[in-house]
């Protein structure tokens, strides 16, 4: 007898996921009421996770290929929720350029399906069918402005590679099932002690793949481009949430197939880890678009969460989940002022165009600058605290080879936001912004803001939080 | 007579696999080819799941094999979609050419 109740929350997201289509399709001009329905949908998505699954012990379901224990309950909470924010501050964006279609809540509301069955796959056939629900959402989502050449330029290159990606990780996959004799990741991680070649290039193969999906040095190359075309909304989208899943999925393929092999892919993820938080930091130097160094400030720190994975201890895992957290938060408050930089139903986008803001707009300039000192990880912000443990568990482990590295990145990349901060504060100002913004991008850039500032109050909570996360 | 064993199958796949892989980074001309390319790394995945499944009498990999060739059409179609929505706004879709998005 199977627990139906246990995976009740993906059918009714998936049910309503067919319903809103159906409505959608039937009832003209249904935009508005498409993007409430599909607010409410996640929100009831995720009570019915935090009443059923939360909680509970490690529970496998349909022959071990579908795993429900805190962590997956954890990850799809903070995944549901932050589709719940990306969608509730991205409508006026989407009015502006006559994109505020149906199908935009819609194709949210699948990839989130999808990222939510790969959270909680144990099984690479489960795992394969998540990653691709959601890629092949994300391709037409980072498409949406399809009458703009560079929208269509970045869906068209975020598909070719992350096809391509899909393609690595499948020949890894078959591989590791050719080998192993099954597709199951317990069975897999009973069968792989020996210590035959072909099974570190089938982990090689995955670990590629998966560092593609998290635009993890030197698998980055798509994602300043992806980032700087896709619709702003959607880059929000992009930097927040597939990182969830994605992180979540390296969790399960490291620390349950993989963990006899430590000493394997080890050193594969302090490269990844290293190079990306150089790579983030050195080469946003130059950036004057606002969504392309974002896009490499993102890649720097898909590093620091790496550094947490490459220890290979619970704390390390629970520290990189810390990180992602305050990270999403972060950046939903950046996306926040992005999408208020607008004037006569134009979005600005570059960093000069944040010139002298502080004279204008002291408030949202106020925040933007709590926002930034965080994302550099100067203390007593949250941002400092995410490092703080991440450098943590990587010292506990005497890794200080990446520790090192770690810190003098963080150094470099804070000269970059700095430079934001100096030009927002004192160049020379330029003409006022609109400021009647929705109440929604206000709640979000505020509650973003505070949770920032007031996070050294009580970090016991998430702490504490993360903490129940047991995974070896 | 040589008998054709797993071996076989699976150089066959990794051969096909590289000429896949080769071709999405050597093609400069056309996009369509790129697309190819992808098609030919999934079937390439696919003899390796069908000879190991045999090999291993085991059935999941031909399950998996099906699901992979389900995703690959769905792949194929929202990867052409893009392409005619970008073949509109450029009026090329010359690999070359694909070079607005830099910095």
């Amino acid at each position: 007898m199977i627990n139906f109740e246990l995976i009740f929350p993906e059918l009714f997201l998936a049910l309503s996921i067919m319903f809103l289509l159906i409505l959608g399709v039937f009832k003209k001009d249904s935009s508005k009421i498409i993007q409430n329905l599909s607010l409410i949908v996640l929100l009831i998505t995720s009570v019915l996770i935090f009443n059923e699954t939360f909680g509970k012990v490690e529970i496998m379901l349909f022959n071990d290929s579908i795993i429900i224990d805190y962590l997956s309950s954890l990850m799809k909470i903070i995944t549901l929720l932050s589709a719940f924010f990306v969608l509730v501050i991205s409508s006026n964006y989407l009015k502006t350029f006559k994109i505020f279609k149906i199908e935009y809540p819609i194709l949210i509301l699948s990839s989130v399906l999808g990222m939510i069955i790969m959270i909680s796959s144990n099984d690479l056939i489960v795992f394969y069918m998540g990653l691709e629900l959601q890629s092949l959402a994300l391709y037409v989502l980072a498409t949406f402005n399809r009458d703009q050449l560079k929208s269509s330029e970045a869906g068209l290159k975020y598909f070719v590679l992350s096809a391509l990606s899909s393609g690595l990780l499948l020949y890894g996959c078959s591989l590791i099932y050719g080998f192993t004799g099954s597709t199951n990741f317990n069975v897999i991680a009973e069968q792989l002690n020996s210590n035959e070649y072909v099974l570190t290039f089938g982990i090689v193969f995955i670990l590629v793949g998966l560092a593609f999906k998290i635009s993890a040095v030197p698998f980055h190359m798509w994602a300043p481009d992806v980032y700087e075309g896709s619709p702003t909304s959607v880059t929000l989208f992009f930097t927040m949430v597939p990182k969830i899943a994605a992180l979540t999925v390296f969790i399960r393929f490291l620390y349950v197939p993989f963990l006899n092999l430590i000493d394997q892919w080890q050193m594969i993820l302090v490269f990844l880890s290293i190079a990306s938080m150089l790579f983030g930091a050195i080469a946003a130097i130059g950036q004057t678009n606002l969504k392309r160094l974002v896009a490499y400030s993102s890649i720097g720190h898909v590093g620091y969460i790496l550094a947490g994975l490459a220890t290979g201890t619970n704390e390390g895992i629970q520290s990189s989940v810390i990180y992602i957290t305050i990270y999403i938060i972060m950046n939903l408050g950046l996306f926040s002022c992005l999408l208020m930089m607008k004037r006569n139903n134009q979005y600005y986008e570059s960093i000069d165009d944040l010139s002298g803001l502080s004279k204008n707009h002291p408030l949202l300039s106020l925040s933007l600058l709590v926002i930034l000192f965080s994302l550099a990880g100067i203390p007593p912000l949250a941002g400092f605290f995410a490092k703080f443990y991440i450098f943590k568990s990587v010292l506990e482990q005497s890794m200080y080879f990446l520790a090192i590295v770690g810190l003098l990145s963080t150094v470099v990349a804070a000269f970059y936001y700095l430079r934001i901060i100096k030009i927002m504060y004192f160049d020379k100002e330029i003409e006022k912004y609109d400021t009647d913004h929705s109440l929604w991008l206000k709640f979000s850039l505020s509650a973003s803001t505070i949770l920032i500032l007031l996070y050294f109050i009580s970090p016991s909570q998430l702490i504490e939080v993360a903490s129940r996360i047991n995974i070896i | 007579m040589i008998e054709i064993g797993l071996g076989h199958y699976l150089t066959l796949g990794a051969v096909i696999f590289s000429i896949g892989v080769i071709g999405i980074f050597l093609n400069r001309k056309n996009i369509i080819v790129i697309l190819m390319s992808i098609e030919l790394i999934l079937l390439a995945v696919n003899i390796n799941l069908v000879s190991f499944s045999i090999y291993l009498n085991d059935l999941s990999g031909q399950v998996f094999t099906l699901f992979i060739l389900t995703v690959a059409a769905a792949e194929a179609a929202i990867g052409l979609a893009i392409i005619v929505v970008y073949y509109r706004n450029s009026g090329t879709i010359r690999v070359e050419d694909i070079d607005k998005l830099k910095g």
